[in-house]
Formats: structure tokens, sequence, C-alpha cells
């Protein structure tokens, strides 16, 4: 076995750690994008809009029953071949697109859940004061709905961002493209993917730490 | 000026209200007594919608509602002509008091937020929860938390204010206190439709009871003749047992 080279380790950290804010911004823009259409996708599945329902399931069942990468790989080579307008669609975009959609699918069933677990008799009292179903809904059930979902949903944030480097096969140079590209300059492969899975590993226990902050603070209210 | 025709409701082959006819005048005090099970609930709960009734029609101030056809901007002109104060308070578990009262008045009713929560103190001071405005429901007990339930009603300014079985599910150490508040409520000439099993309650604030048996109203009157000379077989048997 060979000695690690450290000093290449180290030095390698700084280049890595600049393509950080590109890997959060996706992340972080594709989990907004997607809580927003997770919401009303379990919305939708709990009211059960007629003739939307079915949509909602396929679309649900498509994303989750396909693999990701196969998903990226449809928004980014395959798309464009057939909706030309879509031919300017660059790597991050496709990225971002592709893990909205995807965990949207899986976000849906968690905050779906969570919303059949909200007490029925917060829907009753919201129902009683003349609420609309949208007022009942955004004001009521969904931020109720939400403390339930949250460690949920963070697991599939800390996802999204593990899942952020598959764009590099979109040609993105995030963190694992920039790994990438310096291993296979350096040749040390091991070194290379060794700092940047610890990266990954900081960033994700960082956010751990942040979800304990998130809870205690989501269940303040609930506080006796 | 609240009047019901004819208000049915089935749950599957069981016919819980069986053409329920009733009418309430303005500041009238009701109180709907009856053996568990007879749809004293659903007859509060269908006046407010909250179970869709089958049949029948509802009036309340300036709203009308055949339940045959009722649109949903029927309904929640309806909704907003009545209150309801729930058995397990149902507060908004998400907001603190002062937020629960002025959800109804600023979502619903489209008032200045200053205005809702200035308005929303008064009512917690005269309901003696002035220092719990900031508070959660979960950090209130039982008493207090129905306390609230009852000012989020009066808040609103319904023409009706519903109340089911509000005392049921407290601990017997807060029933007084909440029977208070309501005699309060009651004082203000408030059109109230009662569902309790606090007889002596009934018989101090209610101007008329009624009977509810089998979906039906049997027997209606002043207290002192519903309760103190009853003439129903049924309505006999159950005071024997309550009292």
């Amino acid at each position: 076995m060979r000695p690690l080279d450290l000093d290449y380790m180290l030095g390698l950290v700084p280049v890595i750690l600049g393509y950080v804010p590109l890997t959060l911004f996706m992340a972080a823009v594709a989990m907004v994008c997607a809580l927003v259409l997770a919401s009303l996708l379990a919305v939708e599945r709990v009211i059960r809009v007629p003739g939307l329902d079915w949509l909602v399931m396929l679309f649900i069942s498509f994303f989750r029953g396909t693999p990701l990468l196969v998903q990226l790989f449809l928004f980014y080579y395959g798309l464009p071949q057939v909706l030309s307008f879509l031919a300017q669609i660059n790597g991050v975009t496709a990225a971002i697109m592709g893990l909205t959609l995807h965990f949207s699918a899986y976000m849906a069933e968690a905050i779906r859940a969570a919303i059949t677990g909200v007490d029925r008799s917060q829907w009753e009292a919201a129902q009683s004061i003349g609420m609309t179903q949208g007022q009942m809904m955004r004001r009521i059930v969904l931020p109720q709905a939400g403390r339930i979902a949250a460690p949920t949903l963070v697991n599939y944030f800390i996802d999204m961002i593990k899942g952020t480097s598959l764009a590099f096969t979109l040609g993105v140079t995030e963190m694992m493209g920039a790994t990438q590209k310096e291993a296979s300059g350096s040749f040390l492969y091991f070194e290379a993917f060794l700092v940047v899975a610890i990266l990954y590993w900081i960033i994700v226990e960082t956010l751990n730490q942040g979800q304990k902050r998130l809870e205690i603070y989501l269940n303040k209210a609930y506080a006796r | 000026m609240i009047l019901v025709r004819g208000l049915t409701k089935r749950f599957g082959q069981t016919t819980v209200l069986d053409g329920i006819d009733l009418e309430i005048a303005d500041g009238e005090r009701v109180v709907v007594i009856g053996p568990s099970g007879t749809g004293k609930s659903t007859l509060l709960r269908c006046l407010n919608f909250l179970d869709r009734p089958d049949a029948g029609t509802i009036s309340v101030g300036d709203v009308t509602v055949d339940a045959a056809r009722a649109t949903r901007r029927q309904i929640l002109a309806l909704r907003r002509a009545t209150s309801f104060v729930f058995q397990n308070y149902a507060l908004f578990a998400n907001k603190t008091a002062k937020q629960n009262i002025m959800e109804a008045l600023v979502t619903v009713r489209g008032r200045p937020s200053e205005e809702a929560a200035r308005q929303a103190l008064d009512v917690l001071a005269e309901t003696g929860l002035a220092d719990k405005a900031d508070s959660y429901p979960a950090a209130l007990s039982g008493g207090q938390q129905q306390r609230v339930g009852i000012g989020r009603a009066m808040a609103i300014g319904a023409d009706l204010m519903l109340f089911d079985e509000p005392t049921s599910a407290l601990d017997p150490e807060w029933v007084g206190e909440v029977l208070d508040l309501m005699r309060r409520v009651a004082e203000q000439r408030q059109t109230m439709l009662i569902v309790t099993h606090e007889m002596q309650f009934a018989r101090e604030i209610a101007d008329r009871v009624l009977f509810m048996d089998g979906g039906r109203i049997v027997e209606a009157g002043p207290p002192r003749d519903v309760l103190d000379a009853p003439r129903d077989e049924r309505l006999k048997r159950f005071l024997r047992r309550v009292t």
C-alpha cells in the first residue's frame, strides 16, 4: 500500500471548495421548487380534483419509478431533440429541473401523509370560521403538516445535495465534476475522491445540526 | 332570526336528522338536550355545514341555503354568519391565543391586522386571558383553551353561536370557568344554540330547551316546562338518568 499524498489532498480542498456554492445553489433552488410543487401535488392527492388526480398519480409514479440519472439524461440529451425550445438548455438548468421533478414526487407523498396526520379538528375549525379551502390549506393545515414532514423533508434535501453530483454527467463542473477533472490530471484518484467525499460529508453533517435547530423552532408552538 | 325547515341528514342507512324544523328568535338562547346518538351534535354541525345535510333549508340572518343545492359560496356565507365552539376546543395548534382569534377577522373578514389585534386583545380580556395572548394552545389548560375557543367564536360577531358540548371534554375543575364565560355571552343576548348535559346551566340561561330523540325534536319549551314538568315518556326517562 502506498502512503496517501496528504499535501495533494490539502491543496485540493480549496479548489473543490470553490465549487461548493454551485452545488448548494443547485440543491437550494431545486429544493424550493420541489417544495412548492410537492405541496401542490400533495394537496391535490388529498382533496382529489376530478380529472387531475390520475395525472398527478402518473407524475408521481413515473418520477419515483425511474432512476434520477435516467431522468437527467432524458431532460438534457433527449428532450431538446423533440422540443426545440429546449435546445439552449444548459446543464445547470437541466439538473435543477430534474432534481425538482424527481424529488417533488417523493416529497409529495411525505407531505400527503403529513397532511392526513393533521388532526381533523383543525380542518373543521378552519371551515367553521368560513375559510376557503385554499386559506385552510395555506394557513392551518400545511404549516402543521410541514412540522410533521420536516425531518423527512430534510432527509430529501440531503439526498438532493448528494444528487447534484450527477450533474457532472451533464457537463456541469460542480464539486464532483471539478474533482473528476483534478483526478484525471494527477491520477491520484483515491486522494481526490476521498477529499470530495469528506467535503460532502461535512456539508451533510452541518445540515443535520441545522435540522435539530429547525425541529426545536418548529416545536416551539407545541411545547407544554 | 334563524329558520330551519325539514333539515335531514343520513349516514348510510341511518337517518340521524329526520326533518328538523326550528325557529330561533334574535337574542334567544336555546339549549338542546337528549341521549347521545340522537343527532344533537349533527344538528349543530349541519347548521355550519361541517356535515352536509341531505335536505332542508337553513336561513341565518340574510343567508338562506337549500341543502340539496348549496353552492360553495352559500356555504361560506352561512359559515360566516355562524360560529362554532367545539367539544375538543379545536384551537389552531400553530397559532397563539391572540392569533387564533385574529385569524377569522383578518383572513376571513379582511380586517386590517392592527385593528384585529386590538379586538383580539379586547376579547381575551373579556375571557380573562389577557396575559395568555402570546401562549400557544399546547401551553394552556383545557379550560383556558375552551375560553379562547369561545373568544374566537365571539369575535366573529356571528348571528348565531353554536356550542357543541363545550364542557364535556373538560376536567371537572375547569367546567365552572367555561360556564361562567358562556353566561356572560348569554347576558349580551347573543343568539346561542347549545348542546350540553349541564342541566343546571340550561335551567339558568335557556329561554327554551329542546329535547331531541331519534333525530327529531320531541319536546320544546321553557326550562321550567321541559325540565321540571316533562310530558314525553322518553324525556322523563332521560331526565331521571341525568339528574
